[in-house]
């Protein structure tokens, strides 16, 4: 690695002033970032550390219902919690235990890896980022790989998810790195079928409309069967799978996703 | 450089130590404690695993810094009192939990944090857990039998066996 300072602010306000610094980045849980950082894929000259802010760690509802994540809350919280069943399942197969012990919601978020498990939750729940300066919708936040809304130096607080009725996530895992070689997220709402796939596209997470429509008018494996796989082209094409395989597993995973989801 | 105070192993170590230093640095170079092994660098391979704070955490993938007020538990803090193995090191003894034990630090205390949450584990549960631990050899079948019997539970012909 390259030579760096870290900085451990106290509060929220201090971790922002300390991001305005000159090549600062911010360090969630790090199990991304400090493997790209010994890789010397980047070079801050100071890190300032997120998961010590009290503030930013913990779980509850808000007067709507909806479950408010920390920012800087483990994977492992997240699992434990299970008031949001379909969310605490795709915590629980994050990485592996130790990652989970030290990943944070946020970070990952940020990061917004195009085959990450959480970027799925958040859209496909239709959530709310929090950050220090305003509430982004998840519809308006994911921009692409690795892209996001977020702006320099600002930070996620917290994620605001409301609870479906039923959900559930699929994941096909990649064995070597247990990242989703495709993963789908789907929730039941009253007000209708969000379906979120993550780990195929070049463009990041995305909502695979034509199966949301299809389960808004008969939520059942069913109407997945009877629906053609998404195109194959803007896949991710790799060593792993053709765009075309990840977009039959696109179909695959959905069906399994609503066949478990409760 | 920052200066860190921790607790390792009980004692109370303070050191100071750059914003790159590792949480695996500081106990295998400053400490000594070199129990705690650098397997792949890459946060895959759990051979680095320690508690902190009573939870596993892979000590090649957190800084020191970050320690500060810690309280850390590696491989050498997990004997008895009276110097005698633990009861899950015992059983890795017994049941040849270990072929060239490279991976065995990180596989200990992996099942010491499954153990803790999870008492009587099965097979599966086990193997679960152990997906962030990899182990060279490819001993897992006695790994999974030692951490059957660390936790009081008749060790059954695994799979594939």
């Amino acid at each position: 690695m390259y030579d760096f300072e870290i900085e451990k602010p106290g509060s929220i306000a201090d971790a922002v002033k300390a991001l305005g610094g000159d090549e600062a980045q911010a360090l969630g849980g790090g199990q991304t970032l400090i493997p790209t950082l010994k890789q010397r894929l980047a070079s801050p000259s100071t890190l300032v550390s997120l998961s010590g802010l009290a503030e930013m760690v913990g779980i509850c509802k808000d007067d709507d219902g909806r479950l408010c994540i920390g920012g800087a809350t483990t994977h492992a919280a997240v699992a434990a919690d299970g008031s949001y069943a379909g969310l605490s399942g795709l915590a629980s197969h994050i990485g592996d235990p130790a990652v989970r012990n030290r990943g944070t919601i946020g970070g990952s978020l940020a990061n917004n890896d195009p085959s990450a498990c959480y970027p799925a939750a958040a859209l496909g729940s239709g959530a709310t980022i929090v950050t220090n300066t305003r509430e982004i919708a998840a519809d308006d936040y994911f921009k692409g790989m690795f892209e996001t809304a977020l702006k320099e130096g600002e930070i996620i607080t917290e994620v605001k998810f409301p609870i479906p009725e039923k959900s559930n996530y699929q994941k096909f895992v990649q064995p070597a790195s247990r990242f989703a070689l495709v993963g789908v997220f789907v929730a039941k709402y009253e007000g209708g079928v969000r379906v979120a796939v993550t780990g195929a596209s070049e463009e990041g997470v995305h909502r695979w409309t034509a199966a949301e429509e299809a389960l808004n008018a008969n939520f059942s494996t069913e109407a997945i069967a009877a629906l053609d796989a998404p195109s194959g082209d803007g896949m991710i094409n790799d060593l792993h799978g053709s765009g075309d395989y990840r977009a039959h597993l696109v179909k695959v995973m959905t069906g399994r996703a609503v066949a478990a989801a409760a | 450089m920052t200066k860190v105070t921790l607790t390792v192993n009980g004692k109370t170590v303070s050191k100071s130590v750059e914003g790159r230093t590792l949480l695996s640095n500081l106990l295998r170079d400053d400490l000594h404690l070199t129990g705690t092994h650098v397997g792949c660098d890459t946060s895959q391979c759990g051979a680095c695993v320690v508690h902190v704070n009573g939870e596993a955490v892979k000590s090649c993938t957190m800084f020191a810094a970050e320690a500060d007020g810690a309280e850390v538990k590696t491989i050498e803090g997990m004997a008895n009192a009276d110097g005698s193995l633990s009861t899950i090191q015992a059983a890795f003894q017994e049941h040849h939990g270990l072929q060239c034990g490279f991976c065995t630090p990180g596989m200990v205390m992996s099942a010491a944090a499954l153990l803790k949450d999870n008492p009587k584990p099965s097979e599966a549960e086990i193997r679960e857990y152990l997906e962030g631990n990899l182990c060279r050899c490819t001993g897992y079948h006695n790994i999974v039998k030692s951490i059957m019997a660390a936790s009081g539970q008749s060790v059954p012909a695994v799979a594939a066996e």
